[in-house]
C-alpha cells in the first residue's frame, strides 16, 4: 500500500516534470520563432506595400473601437473624478487627473487589450487559416518563405499601428473629459486646460506612455503571429488560437504594464 | 481595396496618429512651455517654500507671467534658492516683492509677484531682494496657540 | 509483379536520369513509423501514379520529395541532387524547378486568380508586367479558365479552383509537378478535365508527373506506371494493363473496390459473440 502511494506520488511528480519540460521547451521554441520573424525585417520594410496593407487592417480598421471607448473613458473619468475631487474643492484639478491617468495608463493599457482582442485575434485567425489550407505549406513549395511575406508584415503593422491608436485613445479620453467637465458640469475652462498643461510633463509622462505602447505592441503582435503560426490545422485549432492570442496578449499587457511602470513612474512627486 | 486607396487610408491615419501625439505633447503636456517662449532668470531666495513645486505658477497681479525651474537648498545658508523664468514682455523692478501664496484654502502653491516704484528693472540673472515665505500651516497653528496662551497669561 | 519501368524502346538510362530517385527512404511520425524502406525510381516525363490506402505515407512522399520533411535513412534525389542535404539557399533553388498542386487547391484567398499565378512570377523573376501578364493568360488558357482571371477564389467551384492551382504549379514551368489528392471531392466532369489536363500538360511540356491519389479508375486511365503503398512498404507496381491483370491480393481489392480483402473490413475488436454475451 505504501508502494502504491509511492508509485503514486512518483506519476505524479513525472506528470509535473513533463508539464514543465513542455513549457520550457514550448518557451524554447517561441524564443526561436521570435529570432526568426526579427529577422525577416528587413524583408517587411523592402517590401513596404506587405506593411502598409497591415497597417491598414490592424490599424485603420481598429479606429472605430479605440476613438469611441477613448471617448467614453475619458468621459467617465471626467464624472467619476468630478464626483471625488470637488469634495476637496479642487475641481479645478480634474483636467490633470483625467490626463495623467490617460496618458501614463489608460491609454497604452485599454488601447492595447482593445487592440489584442480586434487585431491580435485577426492576425491569428488569419494565419492559423493559412495554415490550415495549406496557403504556408503551398508559398513554402513555391520557394517563398511564409516568414517573410505572411509573418512579418503583419508583426510590423501591429508595431507601428500601436502607438498610434494609443495616442488616438487618449486624445479622444481628454477631449471627452472636455466635454463632461467644461462644456457638461462647467468647470472652467482655463482652469481645466492650465492645471493639465502644469501636470503633464512631455518627457516624463508622454514619452512614457508612448514607450509603453511601442513595448505593449510588440507583445501583442508577436504572441498574435506566433500562436497563428503554432496553431492546428483544424477548424477548432484555430479557434483556440485566438483564445489563446487573446488571454496571453491581455496577461502580458497587465504584466508588463507593472514592471515598466515601477521602473518609469518610481519616486512620483 | 486598391492601392492607392489603401495609401490614402494608411496616410491619413498615420497622420492621425503623430497629430494625437503632437496634440498630447503640446496641448496636454508642456513641451512648448519651456522650450520656445523666450524669457530671462531671476533668482529669488525664501526661508520656507511651503508647498511650492516645480512648474508652479508665477504671477503679477493675478496674471501668469512665468514658472518655477528649479528649487535647491543652499548648502551654506540653509535657504531655499528658487529659479523663476519669466516671459520676455514683462519686466520686474528692482524692489519686487516675491511672496509664496496659496490660491485659495487648499488650493495650488504659486509665487506672486509685487512690483514696487524703483526706476531700475531686474535684468536676467539678478536676485530679488525682499521675499516673503510660505505659509506652513503647523507653524501658523503653533502661531495662534502662542498667541492665545499670551493674551491669556496677560490678563 | 514487379516489372521494370523503362519502356522497351527507351535507351538505357543513366543514372542522373531520373527526375527522382527513393532508395530505402525510412519516416517516422514522432514514433510512430510511416514509410519502412521506399525506393523508387522515376523517369523523366511521363506521369507516375502512388496509390494507397489513407494514411498509408503517400503525401508524406511528397513531402520528402519537396524537403519539407528529412527522411531518417534513406536517399531522397531530385535531378540527381540529394534533398534533405541542400542548405537554404540550395532547397530555394530546387523548389523553384518543382510545381505542387495541394489538395484542395490551396490558392492564396486574399489573391484574384490572376494573382495568385503571376505570385511565382513577381517573386522569383524580374519581368515586366506585360509579359507577366502574356505568361498568367497562357497558363489559364491552357486549363481553360482565361475568362477567370479577376475572380476571387471564394468565388470558383471545387473543379475550377483545382484547374486554377494546376495553373499556379506550372507558372514558371517546372521539370517536375507534384499533385497531391488531385482528384479528391471533384464531380466526374471536373475529375475528367482535370485528369486530361495532367497528362496533357505533362506531354506538351515535358514535365514529370507524380499524382498521388486513390482513385484508381481515373489513375489508370492516364499514368504511364503505378506504386502501390500500404503500411510503410511498396507492395506492388507496375503499368496499368499490368496492374489491370494482376493477382495480387491487395491490387485485387483496391482495382475492384472490393470491400473485405488484404485490407480487412472490420477494425481489430474482440470477438462478436463475446462481446455480446458479456456482462456490462
Amino acid at each position: 500500500m505504501f508502494s502504491a502511494a509511492a508509485a503514486g506520488f512518483v506519476h505524479a511528480l513525472r506528470r509535473m516534470g513533463s508539464r514543465t519540460t513542455a513549457i520550457v521547451s514550448w518557451l524554447g521554441y517561441a524564443t526561436r520563432f521570435s529570432i526568426a520573424v526579427i529577422r525577416e525585417t528587413p524583408a517587411a520594410f523592402s517590401r513596404f506595400s506587405l506593411t502598409m496593407r497591415e497597417i491598414y487592417f490592424s490599424g485603420v480598421l481598429s479606429l472605430v473601437i479605440i476613438l469611441v471607448s477613448g471617448l467614453f473613458v475619458g468621459m467617465v473619468l471626467a464624472l467619476q473624478g468630478y464626483d471625488v475631487l470637488q469634495r476637496y474643492g479642487a475641481a479645478e484639478s480634474l483636467g490633470v487627473l483625467v490626463a495623467l491617468s490617460l496618458v501614463r495608463e489608460l491609454g497604452p493599457v485599454v488601447a492595447g487589450l482593445l487592440f489584442a482582442s480586434r487585431a491580435g485575434s485577426a492576425i491569428t485567425a488569419e494565419i492559423g487559416l493559412m495554415k490550415a489550407t495549406e496557403q504556408l505549406s503551398a508559398m513554402e513549395m513555391m520557394a517563398v518563405d511564409p516568414l517573410a511575406r505572411v509573418v512579418a508584415p503583419r508583426f510590423w503593422g501591429g508595431i507601428i499601428s500601436m502607438p498610434l491608436l494609443a495616442a488616438l485613445f487618449s486624445t479622444l479620453g481628454v477631449f471627452g473629459a472636455y466635454i463632461v467637465g467644461v462644456k457638461l458640469i462647467g468647470i472652467d475652462a482655463g482652469a481645466f486646460w492650465g492645471n493639465m498643461q502644469a501636470g503633464v510633463d512631455f518627457r516624463y509622462d508622454i514619452v512614457n506612455g508612448v514607450i509603453k505602447s511601442i513595448v505593449f505592441g510588440v507583445a501583442v503582435s508577436m504572441l498574435a503571429v506566433f500562436e497563428g503560426y503554432d496553431a492546428k490545422p483544424t477548424a477548432e485549432g484555430v479557434s483556440t488560437a485566438t483564445t489563446r492570442t487573446v488571454v496571453e496578449s491581455s496577461l502580458a499587457i497587465l504584466g508588463l504594464d507593472f514592471v515598466l511602470t515601477v521602473f518609469m513612474f518610481r519616486g512620483v512627486a | 481595396m486598391s492601392r492607392s486607396t489603401l495609401d490614402l487610408w494608411v496616410g491619413a491615419f498615420v497622420a492621425l496618429g503623430i497629430a494625437a501625439i503632437l496634440f498630447l505633447a503640446l496641448k496636454v503636456g508642456n513641451l512648448i512651455d519651456f522650450a520656445s517662449a523666450p524669457g530671462y532668470r531671476l533668482e529669488a531666495r525664501f526661508d520656507n517654500i511651503g508647498g511650492l513645486k516645480l512648474r508652479a505658477s508665477v504671477k503679477a497681479a493675478g496674471v501668469v507671467v512665468g514658472r518655477v525651474e528649479s528649487i535647491k537648498l543652499d548648502p551654506a545658508t540653509y535657504q531655499a534658492v528658487v529659479t523663476l523664468r519669466i516671459d520676455q514682455g514683462y519686466q520686474f523692478t528692482a524692489d519686487t516683492i516675491a511672496s509664496i501664496l496659496t490660491s485659495g484654502l487648499l488650493g495650488d502653491v504659486y509665487i506672486g509677484l509685487d512690483p514696487g516704484g524703483d526706476p531700475k528693472m531686474l535684468a536676467d540673472g539678478e536676485k530679488v531682494a525682499k521675499t516673503q515665505s510660505g505659509i506652513v500651516l503647523e507653524k501658523l497653528i503653533g502661531q495662534f496657540l502662542f498667541d492665545k496662551a499670551a493674551t491669556g497669561s496677560a490678563k | 509483379m514487379s516489372a521494370s519501368i523503362a519502356p522497351a524502346s527507351a535507351p538505357p538510362k543513366a543514372q542522373s536520369d531520373f527526375a527522382v530517385e527513393l532508395a530505402d527512404v525510412t519516416f517516422a511520425y514522432d514514433r510512430r513509423p510511416v514509410l519502412t524502406g521506399i525506393s523508387m525510381q522515376i523517369p523523366r516525363g511521363g506521369v507516375v501514379g502512388i496509390m494507397g490506402g489513407s494514411g498509408c505515407g503517400k503525401t508524406t512522399i511528397l513531402r520528402l520529395i519537396g524537403g519539407q520533411l528529412k527522411p531518417n535513412s534513406g536517399r531522397v534525389l531530385v535531378a540527381g541532387e540529394s534533398v534533405p542535404d541542400l542548405d537554404r539557399e540550395g532547397l530555394h533553388l530546387m523548389r523553384r524547378r518543382l510545381g505542387m498542386l495541394f489538395q484542395f487547391g490551396a490558392l492564396f484567398t486574399d489573391m484574384s486568380v490572376y494573382e495568385n499565378i503571376a505570385f511565382a512570377l513577381r517573386e522569383h523573376t524580374d519581368l515586366p508586367e506585360e509579359l507577366i501578364r502574356d505568361l498568367v493568360l497562357m497558363k489559364l488558357h491552357a486549363v481553360g479558365l482565361r475568362g477567370a482571371s479577376r475572380l476571387m477564389p471564394s468565388e470558383l467551384s471545387g473543379g475550377m479552383a483545382r484547374r486554377v492551382a494546376l495553373a499556379r504549379a506550372i507558372a514558371l514551368d517546372p521539370m517536375l509537378v507534384l499533385y497531391d489528392e488531385p482528384f479528391a471531392g471533384l464531380d466526374p466532369i471536373s475529375l475528367g478535365v482535370v485528369g486530361q489536363l495532367i497528362r496533357r500538360l505533362s506531354d506538351a511540356l515535358g514535365i514529370t508527373s507524380l499524382v498521388v491519389t486513390h482513385d484508381i479508375y481515373e489513375s489508370l486511365k492516364i499514368v504511364d506506371y503505378l506504386y502501390f503503398v500500404s503500411e510503410g512498404k511498396i507492395i506492388a507496381q507496375g503499368t496499368p494493363a499490368e496492374v489491370r491483370a494482376s493477382g495480387d491480393g491487395f491490387v485485387r481489392q483496391f482495382v475492384d473496390g472490393a470491400p473485405d480483402g488484404p485490407v480487412p473490413f472490420h477494425y481489430p475488436a474482440a470477438p462478436y459473440r463475446s462481446e455480446l454475451l458479456a456482462r456490462v
